[in-house]
């Protein structure tokens, strides 16, 4: 992975850039010191790093706004940052950019009740949205497993999904409105308390477009009365094939449960050994089936569960008997990231969408492939919506792995994408994917997509170097190829 | 209104669609696309030199069950649609309203039609808008160049999400060629829950309290007397409607509870499974205002103030949406109509008998022009639909 060569220029205005930046954000407001930036030299791709010029954690939509304005007026590069979690390297730092960072935006403004929704700043953690509401017995549904630490921001940028998205949807569908500065230092509002917003769908464009195209200042998301019941059942399989089926079947019998977790035999060892969650060790997958909602309805739906897996031969079968129990149940899942962490230096986390009927098509190529680059690989996967996380593990002090794992990587993606998925289902493209987005998308596909970057920031100031492989210049893609000359379909009636 | 002279155009492969609008580009021509033509009487439209439709793009591409995935060309018929996931169980979540009747037209609404307006009846409080549904696209932009977002899964975050920008942006971007829906199981049953006599601002208590409650209610509409009139509620007062959904023991669970829940706001009674639908259908399509020659207007607003915006506006109101959505015919002055529902924190399309979509200012306004020149810079599509030079 590469990213666009800095430019020394900008790099040699660093006194200039501080001292502007320590006008508009006083105090310790602005890190530039070396030591100061070392925390923000990566995010959740931690194989990545990069000292920037600088960090500003301002504290106001209005210095944001005066930041963002200044930094355009100086053609100086700006890498929005929530808690730096992110998977795909969203946050990773530009040599010759300056960091904006949103941790100090951590306040909960309001909660109303009545309308459902609570707005909050983008820097209160997924989970501090749920501890505000939750004393009303409310939460708020997107559950990423770095829930406790990524911010509502991040969400927001990355769309970020979790293991209640099959049912509750990703943040998009769980968003009502925000508040968005422009790299122009223009403040936006989009949305609002409204079920819909009029004119086009800007909430809806900006979620999910990864820092590229405004910084979010404030959100408005809704929440939800938590569900009477909710219970968790394991089922051991001495086959994938067995638990893939049974994911089909659930679904074909319509069930959408609230969560829907397969992992495979490595990840379970893996979860098993860091949690003691009570896996089934010897099993070749093992599937987590959440029901919530009334007692009855969990009730006779977990008996359809159950006998759905028992006609696909499930041999290991548990259900929860209580909140703890089924938290239990969960902890391994939740914590198979770290777990896998503990039996490899390092880990690469892949994130592609397939048709859910290909999985065992796709697992038997990626053991294939786990053989062919000699590096292991361990399954977990969020199997209800195809959403599949394979963990590539290596060791990045052997020279050459690193290199290995990412075309290991790119292998499993592109696998993705041939049979009928996609890059990404809930990381984000980022720098991790950006190189692969070809194998989706055709030069016109992309051209689209870069004019709306145009459209909210001309300058391509903002994070650039994530999501696209290469970021055409604005003028150059406004150009209109008009071909007078022959006609296609001459026998169509014309005007 | 459309010219009915202009020549309407039925191409029948993206390649065709691509060539006419890459020609009237060159050419400055400009192009109303339509699906149906069922929502033609909404908003204003400049002058246009042909009618594009996409009737004839109407092949069912892929439906994969289960993998909760529908791939159709835009002209596809609504209610075709419709009996096709029946079939296997399955629903088209959003509840898409047809709004012919209420708006006194002819043809049959397509799903292209349906996700270019964002169209999304009751069940939105609970499943989402169209826009949830929208997986990914094939399209023609106003460039004229064919291009394609999203994806054919359930769960995708690769690029921008172009089909929450097409959602509703009633053909002035681009057109469809195909598109990817999210199908879910259709629920086994279901049951409506009725109070009677309920003022507007108690209705509107009942409503939230049911809605913040465990209770999963996917329909919550307040009627006015004159609309509770018809059958299947045959009601002569004010009648506040709640729907469950779902498995039988799940919706009887649920029932009780609720009803419980509710039993400080008087007599309680029970539409079922048939009568229950019949009755949403209604609430769907808006019936009760069929018909009538007033300006027809929909103020989209936060939940517990909905009842507020009619009551500073004379006429008729019904509500949908838990109160988040309000039907209102009145005379009052457009403006008047928009400034008070700005004013509650939501906005006012009208349907009928004026400007559909009120104007955009500032930066938002400037995006929004910026956001259209991205993918129809000459203005060919549909030009001044969304009003104010869009």
């Amino acid at each position: 992975m590469h990213m666009p060569a800095p430019d020394p220029a900008l790099i040699a205005r660093k006194g200039e850039i501080v001292r502007a930046l320590r006008k508009i954000v006083p105090g310790e407001g602005v890190v530039s010191e070396p030591a100061g930036l070392v925390p923000f030299e990566s995010d959740g791709l931690s194989a990545y790093r990069q000292t920037p010029i600088a960090v500003v954690l301002p504290e106001t939509t209005e210095q944001v706004s005066e930041i963002l304005r200044w930094c355009q007026a100086n053609g100086v590069k700006v890498v929005p940052r929530g808690a730096g979690t992110s998977l795909s390297g969203g946050a990773l730092p530009l040599a010759d950019g300056v960091v904006l960072g949103l941790s100090k935006f951590n306040r909960v403004l309001e909660v109303d009740y009545a309308n459902r929704c609570a707005v909050v700043q983008p820097g209160v953690t997924n989970l501090g949205v749920t501890a505000a509401v939750e004393g009303q017995g409310f939460y708020y549904a997107p559950d990423p497993s770095s829930q406790i630490a990524c911010t509502i921001g991040g969400n927001v940028a990355e769309n970020s999904g979790g293991v209640h998205c099959l049912k509750y949807g990703l943040t998009t569908n769980n968003l009502l409105g925000c508040e968005l500065v422009l790299m122009n230092g223009e403040v936006v509002r989009l949305g609002g308390k409204a079920m819909d917003a009029e004119g086009y769908d800007l909430l809806g464009l900006v979620t999910g477009s990864e820092g590229l195209l405004g910084v979010v200042t404030e959100v408005t998301v809704r929440i939800l009365p938590r569900p009477e019941t909710a219970r968790a059942l394991l089922l051991g399989f001495a086959t994938v094939e067995g638990a893939a089926a049974t994911v089909g079947d659930i679904i074909a019998a319509g069930v959408i449960p609230a969560g829907l977790e397969m992992m495979d035999n490595p990840a379970i060892r893996a979860a098993e050994a860091f949690v003691g969650a009570g896996y089934p060790v010897e099993a070749a997958a093992l599937l987590i089936v959440e029901l919530d909602g009334p007692e009855a309805e969990c009730a006779e739906l977990t008996g359809h569960v159950r006998a759905l897996a028992a006609q696909r031969g499930a041999d290991f079968v548990r259900i929860s008997n209580s909140e703890t129990e089924r938290l239990a149940f969960w902890a391994g899942r939740k914590a198979a990231f770290p777990a896998v962490g503990r039996i490899a230096p390092d880990y690469f986390c892949m994130d592609g969408t397939i048709p859910r009927g290909r999985l065992p098509q796709v697992l038997t190529r990626i053991s294939e492939l786990s053989a062919e680059y000699g590096l292991g690989v361990a399954n977990v996967f969020h199997a209800g919506d195809g959403n599949l996380h394979p963990l590539i593990l290596y060791d990045a002090d052997i020279p050459g792995q690193l290199e290995k794992a990412e075309a290991f990587g790119a292998d499993i993606l592109k696998l993705c994408v041939a049979v009928g998925g996609v890059l990404t289902g809930e990381h984000g493209v980022g720098v991790e994917k950006r190189d692969l987005m070809g194998e989706m998308f055709d030069p016109t596909d992309l051209a689209c997509q870069q004019r709306v970057k145009c459209a909210f920031d001309p300058g391509l100031l903002l994070n650039p170097g994530k999501v696209f492989p290469t970021l055409h210049r604005c003028a150059e893609l406004g150009r209109m190829h008009v071909h007078r000359g022959k006609l296609a379909f001459p026998e169509l009636p014309r005007f | 209104m459309i010219d009915t002279a202009v020549r309407v155009l039925k191409p029948t492969t993206p390649e065709e669609v691509q060539a006419l609008v890459a020609e009237a580009g060159a050419a400055a021509r400009h192009i109303e696309v339509v699906g149906g033509g069922t929502k033609r009487a909404i908003g204003a439209m400049d002058p246009v030199d042909v009618v594009l439709s996409t009737q004839r793009l109407d092949r069912i591409v892929d439906y994969a069950p289960d993998e909760l995935v529908l791939t159709v060309q835009p002209g596809v018929r609504l209610a075709d649609i419709e009996k096709l996931v029946a079939s296997r169980g399955q629903m088209l979540a959003f509840e898409p309203p047809r709004w012919t009747r209420l708006l006194g037209a002819r043809g049959e609404p397509t799903l292209g039609g349906v996700l270019a307006a964002n169209l999304s009846g009751p069940r939105r409080i609970r499943a989402g808008a169209a826009r949830d549904h929208f997986l990914g696209f094939a399209a023609v932009s106003g460039r004229g160049e064919m291009f394609k977002a999203g994806g054919k899964v359930v769960k995708n975050v690769t690029g921008y999400d172009l089909m929450k920008l097409m959602a509703g942006s009633w053909g002035t971007l681009a057109i469809l060629t195909e598109v990817t829906l999210k199908v879910l199981p259709a629920p086994r049953t279901e049951t409506t829950l009725l109070l009677f006599g309920l003022p507007d601002v108690r209705a509107s208590e009942a409503m939230a309290l049911a809605m913040n409650g465990p209770f999963e209610v996917s329909g919550a509409a307040h009627l006015p007397s004159f609309a509770a009139r018809a059958r299947p509620l045959k009601a002569e007062m004010p009648t506040t409607a709640l729907r469950l959904e779902g498995f039988e023991a799940s919706v009887a669970a649920r029932a009780e509870g609720l009803a419980a829940a509710l039993k400080g706001y008087g007599r309680i009674d029970a539409l079922e499974g048939k009568h229950s639908q019949e009755f949403w259908n209604q609430i769907r399509e808006v019936e009760a205002f069929a018909g009538d020659p007033r300006p027809l207007w929909r103020l989209s607003l936060p939940p517990a103030a909905g009842w507020r915006g009619p009551h500073g506006l004379p006429g008729d109101a019904l509500y949908d949406w838990a109160g988040g959505l309000a039907w209102l015919l009145t005379e009052e002055p457009a403006a008047k109509v928009r400034a008070v529902a700005r004013s509650l924190g939501g906005h006012a399309l009208c349907l009928r008998g004026g400007p559909a979509f009120g104007p955009r200012d500032g930066a938002l306004g400037a995006l929004h022009e910026r956001v259209k020149a991205a993918f129809d810079p000459l203005g060919v599509l549909n030009p001044g639909r969304l009003e104010g030079g869009l």
